[in-house]
């Protein structure tokens, strides 16, 4: 039974294609697993119980007609809170949000229903996603089922470990800044960023609406390509949203072949800024997919120098728009100044109560960079270095096929080492938020662990925007040399987590 | 340009709707200068000759056509509200002017 | 609230010149709203036309409404604009309960539509150019109303309520350069500009244009020139301008009040203010500051509006024509003096001419009878229902009148039955037998009945005097209850006298 929880989605699609389990059954073991882990993770904020395993009845009897909706139909999913959902509460991490029912569903989540598979429930998240640890949430931090004492990365910690944690087989995240693909190199998962428009955003409650991309988390490239293409595809409520025809993912992964692809190593991502075992682990991914048949060369972009700071500006800019609504007036908390007070007051006192620090500062900045008189030299120059950043690309890309890079300076870090400074903390995204600039697709793939600490490392593809098949292509590939070099996955190599712990 | 006076702070704040205590205005005056001082790296890339970019994937003319959907039911939307009054949303007495 | 002290206005004019602009705001007649899928209808219950847009709930988004950009391109030509190649979409950040999100999303620095002009004719005849700087598309907010307190305003309310209805909906802002140089018609010009937009809207069929709906809603700017300085004034922006007449009388009222102030040696504030109808006064708002900083943005959630060129060709020739050529155009074709043109327009009576014209009568028999007899009636109905005739309804009875079925007095009585609501012209003439007797047997019985009664009379005919015939018509136009053509009788009258 228990050994359910342990299948990737893939193989528990044609367990359930064969009929040798059932959807009840594989939603009864994860949700068990939650109950007996989530203590220790607080991997997720919210699960119904009676609610999956209704799903999950559903799901048999369409299997028992012999018409399943799609080929995961049945498999259980773990949602992040940023995503709203129509029966269960939808916080996006935030106080200003408790116990919020949305009355439409994301159209992720719709998709994902629509396609049979079973929600477990909502995963936590630092706080709007505003965050690199989910120690960021306004409902206790995630713990990282590497080392309970560590972050699990973010800002979608939650996703992350619901997945390494096997409490699901699959989970769905966001990714302003590297909010999926950071977590996934910190707990030894995958984690992919589409193409920006490749995935509707719509019902994703908003960071900054311009790099904001809805993606899947998983312990597996298949997994991933699986989850992606169900939830691709044009949305006429996201105007964002790209009407491409895009192939199918799943094949791209089954296919994967390396052979003559040129990779470019960006130079500005390969140096000592980043953590020897990352380092490491970064290259001798790169020499197994040379020994395959990949070509890699060096290549520079300049302008990725600046891509961070350039991001700390729009990031807050937009945000401090997209959280205005959070007002007290439709939904949400509010809270009366004593003796009552003017509405003006009420919004006042609502947000200073109902939003946490790091919500607060970025506000403030965002504020202040389009403020009068800053704009231009604000908000105006950050938007000008997005040309850059995206230039820079589009010279690479028409040099090398994907460009790769580790997935993040360090491993994970302790729960509160580095939340007194509120720069630190940025510069774990240096290699991640380029993508975002520049709405091109990314994937996290596990690539080892780290010598000095033994704790997860991934490495980072990225593609031309639209080619997201790319990066299926060449982490499948890299994913099955190196389990056949080490002889198991990744995550096998994870400590046993007993439950109560804590 | 990173000069950021408390006042100023609180002038942002009140901009943003954020009752900010003095000791938040405080740290944050610290913090916010601390930050710009470390995004201002920006203005020098930036010249003239650089156009802006808004959107990641440039799109254009992307339209809905003029037809009714998506309506949600008035108790569905007052659901979650603080207050209402069965039919319209109840904030407290406005201060200011009609905008 | 105490009235201001107002300087006589055409003293006001002695001392300054009135400089104006004015911001119109049109609400689009779309199916739905701008950017949601939500009705777009007047009048519903509170909260009943939403989406999760409109109410700004998290994870929702905006898209644009096809229909409202067509719309707003036609409006851009016809007020004569240049339609941009590409204009983009802004946040403009700002609190306030009636915005859902807290921030409104409209056109900033790129709107759709640049450097138009328009016409103005002022009931005097005058024609002023007004330059139109910009028309933008943006969305409309929702309607808040205030409880508790004793004025129902928004001061001293207890409370207010929040109705999001209202949204949403499509609007675009037109925005004037300065006008100057109306001098003493410049409140006049106020009204004509309004209803020059309104008329063009109309004609365009794309918003219902009632001002008393908020269907088009001005903020009128006003300012003084010293006369003899080239320096302008301090402006003020008085909005809540709900009708016609307002916006003349908030633009008179202001000129009157800055006049006095800047007379007294006081100075003019920049501010918004209020107009109250039923004190004819304007009262001050919030004074312009930095909590004016909206903090613009390019919307991230929307992309680029770049029409082809073709479409925007296809909606040039689309446009209705301008109202101020029609009326040249108008004026020519129907051979009227300046003087009953004039009348024509001012009594707003184009349209009714136009369509009895096509519906068969002369120009001036519709002239005549709209701006006559049927006026007549409808100031005598005033306060009631008001009366119903129709433009087809003047044709058929200028035609009974050109046939000869009717004469001029049974064809007044047959228009007070069809305002009355008794038929059409032909039926009532049917119905009530109104029409010209015209068979001579019976005329000439009656005539010889009061030849007969009146035999010095004829004797005096007989003489030559012709002229007595008058009292054998009258007597025979009686007997014949006014039905019978007085010509024809005074014919048949002399024919049987001679013959007798």
């Amino acid at each position: 039974m228990s050994d359910l929880i342990h299948k990737t989605a893939a193989e528990l699609a044609e367990m359930l294609a064969a009929g040798t389990t059932t959807s009840v059954e594989i939603t009864q073991a994860h949700l068990d697993r939650i109950a007996a882990v989530d203590g220790d993770l607080n991997a997720f904020l919210h699960v119904n119980a009676a609610v999956s395993l209704e799903a999950a009845k559903a799901s048999d009897a369409r299997r028992a007609a012999g018409a399943p909706l799609s080929p995961l139909d049945g498999v259980p999913i773990a949602i992040k809170d940023v995503l709203v959902t129509t029966d269960m509460p939808s916080t996006s991490g935030s106080k200003i949000l408790e116990g919020w029912m949305s009355p439409y569903d994301a159209t992720v989540v719709t998709k994902v229903r629509e396609a049979g598979l079973v929600p477990l429930g909502k995963t936590n998240m630092d706080e709007f996603a505003m965050g690199s640890s989910t120690e960021h949430s306004a409902y206790g931090p995630t713990r990282n089922p590497w080392d309970l004492d560590r972050i699990p990365g973010g800002s979608g910690g939650g996703s992350a470990a619901a997945v390494a944690a096997f409490e699901a087989p699959l989970a769905l995240g966001s990714d302003t800044g590297g909010s999926i693909r950071q977590p996934a190199h910190i707990t030894g998962t995958v984690g992919v960023k589409p193409t920006y428009g490749g995935v509707s955003r719509y019902g994703a409650i908003a960071l900054a609406s311009s790099f904001d991309q809805i993606g899947p988390v998983t312990r597996t490239v298949l997994d991933s390509a699986l989850l992606h293409d169900v939830i691709k595809g044009h949305d006429v409520h996201d105007s964002t949203s790209l009407k491409d025809e895009w192939p199918s993912f799943a094949d791209a992964v089954k296919n994967a072949d390396v052979k003559g692809l040129k990779i470019g190593v960006i130079e500005q991502l390969d140096d000592e800024g980043f953590q020897p075992g990352v380092l490491a682990r970064f290259h001798e991914s790169l020499e197994l997919l040379k020994a395959n048949g990949a070509e890699i060369v060096n290549v520079s972009l300049p302008s990725l120098a600046h891509a961070v700071a350039a991001y700390y500006l729009i990031l807050p800019a937009e945000a401090s728009s997209n959280l205005a609504k959070f007002d007290s007036v439709r939904f949400g908390l509010r809270v009366q100044p004593e003796g009552g007070g003017t509405v003006e007051q009420v919004m006042s006192a609502t947000r200073e109560a109902g939003f946490g620090a790091e919500v607060k500062r970025r506000i403030i900045l965002g504020t202040y960079a389009l403020s009068a008189g800053y704009y231009d030299a604000y908000y105006g120059s950050a938007q000008k270095v997005r040309t850059l950043v995206q230039r820079d690309f589009a010279d690479a890309f028409s040099k090398v096929d994907v460009l790769a890079s580790p997935t993040a300076p360090t491993t994970a870090w302790k729960l509160g080492e580095q939340l007194d400074d509120p720069v630190a903390m940025w510069r774990g995204d240096i290699a991640t938020i380029p993508a975002n600039m520049a709405g091109i697709p990314g994937i996290s793939v596990p690539a080892g662990l780290a010598d000095e600490d033994g704790l997860p490392v991934g490495i980072q593809f990225l593609a031309p925007a639209r080619e997201d098949a790319r990066l299926y292509n060449v982490g499948g590939a890299l994913e099955a040399l190196l389990e056949q070099k080490w002889g198991h996955t990744l995550l096998s190599q994870a400590p046993e987590l007993k439950g109560g712990a804590l | 340009m990173s000069d950021i006076s408390a006042e100023q702070v609180r002038h942002l704040a009140n901009l943003a709707r954020i009752d900010l205590s003095d000791a938040e205005i405080a740290t944050m005056t610290t913090e916010l200068g601390q930050i710009m001082e470390a995004v201002a790296s920006v203005q020098a890339v930036a010249t003239p000759d650089v156009p802006a970019t808004s959107h990641p994937i440039p799109l254009k003319n992307v339209y809905r056509p003029d037809v009714v959907a998506d309506v949600i039911p008035t108790d569905k939307a007052l659901a979650s509200a603080p207050e209402h009054d069965g039919s319209r949303f109840k904030v407290s007495a406005i201060l200011g002017e009609e905008q | 609230m105490a009235k201001a002290k107002l300087m006589d206005y055409d003293k006001a004019l002695e001392l300054f010149e009135p400089v104006l602009g004015f911001e119109v705001h049109v609400e689009l007649s779309t199916k739905t709203k701008m950017f949601s899928a939500a009705p777009n209808n007047f009048g519903s219950e509170p909260n009943t036309n939403i989406t999760p847009t409109c109410l700004g709930l998290p994870g929702s988004l905006p898209v644009v409404n096809e229909e409202a950009v067509r719309y707003s391109i036609s409006l851009g030509l016809a007020l004569g604009c240049e339609i941009a190649e590409s204009s983009s979409f802004a946040r403009k950040n700002y609190f306030y309960p009636d915005l859902a999100k807290n921030y409104q999303i409209s056109q900033f620095d790129e709107p759709i539509a640049i450097n138009g002009n328009v016409e103005v004719e002022l009931p005097n005849g005058r024609i002023i150019q007004v330059d139109i700087e910009r028309a933008h598309m943006e969305e409309d907010a929702g309607k808040l109303t205030h409880v508790g307190g004793s004025t129902g305003r928004i001061q001293g309310a207890e409370y207010s309520l929040v109705d999001y209805n209202r949204a949403g909906v499509p609007l675009v802002e037109i925005v004037t350069r300065m006008i100057e140089g109306a001098e003493h018609d410049a409140p006049e010009l106020a009204k004509a500009y309004v209803a020059t937009i309104r008329d063009i809207v109309l004609a365009l069929g794309i918003s219902d244009a009632k001002m008393e709906r908020g269907n088009l809603r001005c903020d009128a700017n006003v300012s003084l020139r010293p006369r003899g300085s080239d320096k302008l004034g301090t402006r003020t922006e008085t909005k809540n301008v709900n009708s016609l007449r307002s916006v003349e009388r908030a633009v008179r009222y202001e000129i009157q009040r800055q006049a006095q102030i800047l007379s007294e040696g006081g100075t003019i504030i920049q501010e918004t203010r209020h107009w109250h109808e039923d004190t004819g006064a304007t009262s001050a708002g919030r004074p312009k500051s930095d909590a004016d900083d909206y903090r613009y943005f390019p919307e991230p959630d929307l992309l680029p509006v770049v029409p082809d060129p073709a479409l925007i060709e296809e909606l040039r020739a689309a446009l209705p024509e301008k109202p101020a050529e029609r009326r040249r155009r108008l004026k020519a074709e129907w051979g009227f003096t300046d003087l009953e043109f004039q009348d024509v327009v001012n009594s707003g009576l184009l349209n009714e001419i136009t369509e009895t014209v096509a519906a068969g009568a002369t120009p001036q028999a519709a002239r005549k009878w709209w701006t006559g007899e049927i006026a007549r009636l409808a100031n005598a109905a005033e306060g009631d229902a008001g009366i119903d005739i129709t433009p087809a309804q003047v044709a058929e009875l200028q035609q009974l009148v050109d046939e000869g079925t009717l004469t001029d007095r049974l064809a007044r009585q047959v228009l007070e039955a069809v305002a009355a609501g008794e038929g059409s012209p032909r039926e009532i003439v049917e119905t009530k037998g109104l029409a010209v007797v015209s068979d001579d047997g019976a005329l000439i019985a009656a005539i010889d009945e009061a030849l007969s009664a009146q035999p010095d009379v004829l004797e005096k005919i007989k003489d030559g005097k012709v002229q007595a015939a008058g009292a054998v018509i009258g007597a025979v136009m009686k007997a014949m209850q006014g039905k019978a053509d007085a010509a024809r009788v005074r014919e048949l009258v002399l024919e049987r006298a001679a013959a007798l």
